[in-house]
């Protein structure tokens, strides 16, 4: 049995009276890559941003190796609005902002991509470290972190020439076409040195033969940097391709989860995608 | 040769042969000739654009509290500096003032009158920088939660409440209140303030292109992913507000030496927005537009339109050129700027990038052949 | 009390005062979402063209150019600095503003010679002394906050009940989807300048009539109180600026009445301070939130 490396227990997130995630667990052990599908608006890019830290989550807690990361219960307004189970389980609130969770070793990419535009490819990658940087600001300014730097240069380059964008390392990041920019955003995420990477919709807008091609990426990513993968994605192919496991969202729900092959044949997936018949 | 070298070169020859005009001034002209003055004020104006640049540029805070900051500089240098003999005079509404010590003549006891003064006058400008970054702290704690614009407004609040409590009577023994501080030594020569200010901009450019500098960048271009990407935001902010906070306080104590006297009224929101444009004309994201632009304003207000204030200007006589008119004829130059020229003079380029422009063309024309 | 009562009503009407100016700021932020630094300044140029309109022509001429003159100005700054760079960023904005406020001081500096313009009786009738509950005040003191009054109900009716008002109501909800629905928005912003120069303006006349002289800076000041009370009730909201400049025109002459008129200024900024940090939304004002 391989080592669990995250957990959502009992998740709800709730914006005012919308659910938008409702009572969702699940787990991902160490070196699985596990896919979380759903219709639009099924929520998500909100467990994402629940498991990285951009949202407090209304209720429940989330595990990483072993330790807990995030965890808050019904307050304030939400204290009466509150709508899913597991009320008055948590006690606690533990909520760090998103780049304590980065360094705990958990790093992500943005559905719509958000690199940072006026910086060169190089530079995008090489901010990505800053946070493994061991130099506080009086040592960097007068330059007496030379050895890190040159060696987080180093690494850097490494990165580039892993992800094929080694050749464009000097352009603006902007100015790459959309494919090389995805491509990009893994590399920096790669560079905050993650164990669990998430990735959210990598392969949005991209045409068939990119998708394939991203599909390799990832496993091969996943092998190199013994990572453990987390992605949301619309492509099929590439989720049916390479995920160990699949969950299912509907509607802020977990209606399914199991092996690619289990989730195909599943009835109720099938209904929430293609939409139920009416009997009449 | 390569092109990191050459540009090492370029811009050592470029700096060298300013730092040797500089000298030059100082060594022909009298300490009171419009050269003189124009460069002292030009280097205060350019170490305090800068500071506003690494917040408003390079980390995209939009404060307007430099003139409060400064102000707190100018007024530390005063208090420490004035001499003990003549504080009764200066302090004449306060009997004589609170504070019976001078930095400069304290060190001038032990290490001789020229080193030990300078010595203490730096320091007092050091006291000055520390006071500013120590207040950014402070503020910093609320304010930096706040979005673009409602941080820009609370800045510019804090920095009138601060010019309030510098004026209020309570105050001062320490401040002299509504009253000017006057009589503290100051550099004869622009030789001295181009140096300091020189080093002080060294540093700060050794700041922006370490990798806190693009941590700062990266927290500029989008917030969002700065802090997926392991940057704590709230700190770096701070870190950038202070340091921001302390170069613009030593900015002040040195605009007190070249003034040679202070009072509060100098360091209204209009100083700040003066620095704003600076900064927006020289480019903002970089440092030598920053300087360059500094300069060019201030020799452009104080010396080269002073004939459109009194009557004659390029040798054409109007009753129209009468007091006032070349701020006009300079805020109107600096709208079509702000308007037109949108990216300034420098852009977000460097001095050396220079080089880099005229490379590429070569190569595109060695290409098109 | 009663030594308290002159400042009180003092506070009533500079906080009417206020308000005028408060709408312009709250009008045009809630739709361009620019702190339009130039708005104090424009505050300033209607009061120095009351005085230059009223030495040399009866006020019922004066007052009226005085109010268009003002209007006019509004309108141009509109269009010239802030118009071009409506895709341009924020920060791009927010500068242009500050550039016109630099501009407007200089050139009335370079008209005005750097001297204040004396104030002399330029409104009969509302100048005069009159006594109430015992305090001797000027009747304009009294004759602001009705016209505010009157006034915000006026724009408030405009707003709700007129197509114009419909169109701002829509440009302030959502800018591109208002463009895309055909609303015509470069009207609608130039009509928010109009209705907040006018406002300032009148504004201007009642504020001025209360004071010896007219300055260069006369208008950075009750500027700024003005946003903060645009900002106290909730930016965007407009009984929200008229509510927050009433209560700021009144702290601050409470203040001046205890003793502490130093701070009265330096009041009025932690002010903002503190309900920047504990209710960034003000009295009022809608939140809003990024979506990631």
């Amino acid at each position: 049995m391989s080592k669990n490396v995250l957990k959502v227990e009992n998740v709800t997130m709730q914006f005012g009276g919308v659910v938008a995630v409702d009572n969702l667990n699940l787990e991902i052990n160490e070196g699985e890559i596990v896919a979380l599908i759903g219709p639009n608006g099924a929520g998500k890019t909100t467990a994402f941003n629940v498991v990285t830290g951009v949202y407090q989550p209304t209720n429940g807690a989330v595990w990483f190796n072993g330790e807990k990361i995030v965890e808050n219960h019904p307050q304030g307004k939400m204290k009466s609005m509150y709508k899913g189970e597991h009320a008055g389980e948590y006690t606690g609130v533990l909520a760090p902002t998103p780049d304590k969770i980065t360094k705990l070793g958990l790093a992500r990419t943005f559905q719509n991509i958000r690199l940072w535009k006026s910086q060169t490819v190089f530079n995008n990658v090489l901010i990505a470290k800053h946070c493994r940087s061991t130099s506080n600001v009086f040592s960097a300014t007068f330059r007496m972190n030379r050895k890190e730097e040159a060696a987080q240069r180093a690494h850097v380059e490494e990165l580039l020439k892993i992800v094929g964008l080694y050749d464009v390392k000097d352009e603006l990041a902007t100015s790459l076409p959309y494919g090389k920019q995805r491509r990009l955003e893994i590399a920096r995420a790669l560079a905050a040195e993650p164990q669990l990477l998430l990735l959210d919709e990598p392969a949005a807008g991209m045409n068939p033969q990119e998708t394939d091609e991203l599909t390799a990426f990832i496993g091969e990513i996943r092998d190199r940097f013994k990572l453990t993968i987390f992605l949301i994605e619309h492509h099929m192919n590439l989720v049916m391709g390479i995920s160990d496991r699949i969950y299912v969202l509907d509607f802020g729900k977990l209606i399914a989860e199991g092996t690619p092959a289990e989730i195909q044949n599943n009835q109720r997936v099938i209904d929430a995608y293609l939409g139920v018949a009416d009997d009449a | 040769m390569t092109m990191k070298k050459k540009k090492t070169i370029f811009t050592a020859v470029v700096l060298a042969v300013l730092l040797a005009a500089c000298v030059a001034v100082d060594l022909t002209l009298p300490s009171y000739h419009i050269a003189v003055t124009v460069i002292k004020k030009a280097t205060v104006y350019a170490l305090v654009a800068v500071s506003m640049n690494l917040l408003n540029g390079f980390t995209g805070l939009f404060s307007l509290g430099q003139a409060g900051f400064m102000l707190l500089g100018a007024y530390a240098y005063g208090v420490l500096t004035i001499p003990v003999a003549k504080r009764a005079s200066v302090y004449q509404y306060f009997d004589g003032g609170a504070i019976q010590f001078s930095l400069p003549e304290i060190f001038a006891g032990f290490l001789g009158d020229t080193v030990g003064s300078t010595v203490g006058m730096l320091l007092a400008l050091l006291v000055g920088g520390l006071l500013a970054a120590l207040m950014a702290y402070l503020i910093g704690l609320p304010v930096l939660r706040l979005k673009s614009d409602y941080l820009a407004i609370a800045t510019l609040g804090f920095a009138e409440i601060l010019r309030a409590f510098f004026q209020w009577n309570a105050l001062g023994p320490i401040t002299n209140g509504s009253n000017l501080l006057k009589s503290y030594p100051t550099f004869a020569h622009a030789t001295p303030y181009v140096i300091l200010a020189g080093l002080m901009i060294a540093v700060i450019l050794l700041l922006i292109t370490s990798t806190y500098g693009r941590a700062f960048r990266a927290i500029r271009d989008d917030e969002v992913a700065a802090e997926a990407m392991g940057i704590n935001l709230a700190r770096h902010k701070r870190m950038a507000f202070i340091i921001s906070s302390f170069f613009a306080g030593i900015g002040g104590g040195m605009m007190a030496m070249y003034m040679g006297t202070i009072a509060a009224a100098p360091f209204k929101s209009t100083l700040t927005y003066e620095i704003l444009l600076i900064v927006v004309i020289g480019g903002i994201g970089s440092i030598t537009g920053s300087v360059l632009a500094s300069f060019l304003y201030i020799f452009s207000s104080e010396w080269l339109l002073r004939g459109l204030d009194s009557g004659k200007f390029l040798g054409i006589n109007s009753p129209i050129f009468k007091n006032g008119f070349r701020m006009v004829v300079l805020s109107v130059i600096i709208m079509c700027i702000v308007l037109f020229f949108r990216k300034g003079i420098m852009g977000d380029k460097e001095l050396p990038d220079l080089l880099d422009r005229r490379s590429r063309k070569r190569k595109k024309e060695a290409a098109g052949k | 009390m009663q030594e308290l009562l002159p400042y009180l009503i003092n506070g009533i009407s500079v906080g009417g005062q206020y308000a005028l100016i408060a709408i312009g700021y709250t009008l045009v932020y809630g739709i361009l979402r620019l702190i339009n630094f130039a708005h104090g300044d424009v505050f300033m140029v209607a009061g120095l063209v009351m005085v230059y309109a009223t030495t040399s022509m009866p006020f019922y001429i004066a007052l009226p150019l005085v109010l268009i003159a003002t209007v006019i100005l509004g309108f141009v700054i509109e269009r010239v600095a802030y118009k071009p760079l409506r895709s341009a960023p924020r920060m791009s904005l927010m500068i242009s503003a500050i550039g016109v406020s630099y501009l407007i001081q200089n050139l009335a500096f370079y008209i005005t010679g750097g001297v204040p313009q004396p104030v002399s009786n330029p409104i009969p009738w509302i100048s005069e002394n009159v006594t109430i509950l015992g305090a001797s005040t000027k009747r304009v003191t009294l004759v602001t906050p009705v016209l505010t009054i009157l006034l915000v109900v006026a724009l408030v009716y405009l707003i709700n009940h007129t197509k114009i008002g419909m169109a701002m109501r829509a440009a302030a909800k959502d800018f591109e989807t208002a463009q895309l629905m055909g609303i015509k928005i470069n009207a609608v912003i130039s009509m928010t300048f109009v209705i907040g120069s006018f406002l300032a303006a009148v504004g201007s006349m009642l504020y001025f009539t209360n004071y010896p002289s007219v300055a260069i800076t006369s208008g950075g000041m009750p500027g700024l109180k003005a946003f903060v009370a645009a900002v106290f009730g909730g930016i965007g909201s407009i009984p929200g600026a008229v509510v927050g400049a009433f209560i700021i025109g009144l702290c601050e002459e409470i203040i001046k009445g205890l003793g502490y008129t130093t701070f009265s200024d330096a009041f009025t900024f932690a002010l903002l301070i503190v309900v920047l940090c504990v209710k960034p939304t003000g009295l009022f004002g809608e939140k809003v939130t990024d979506k990631v």
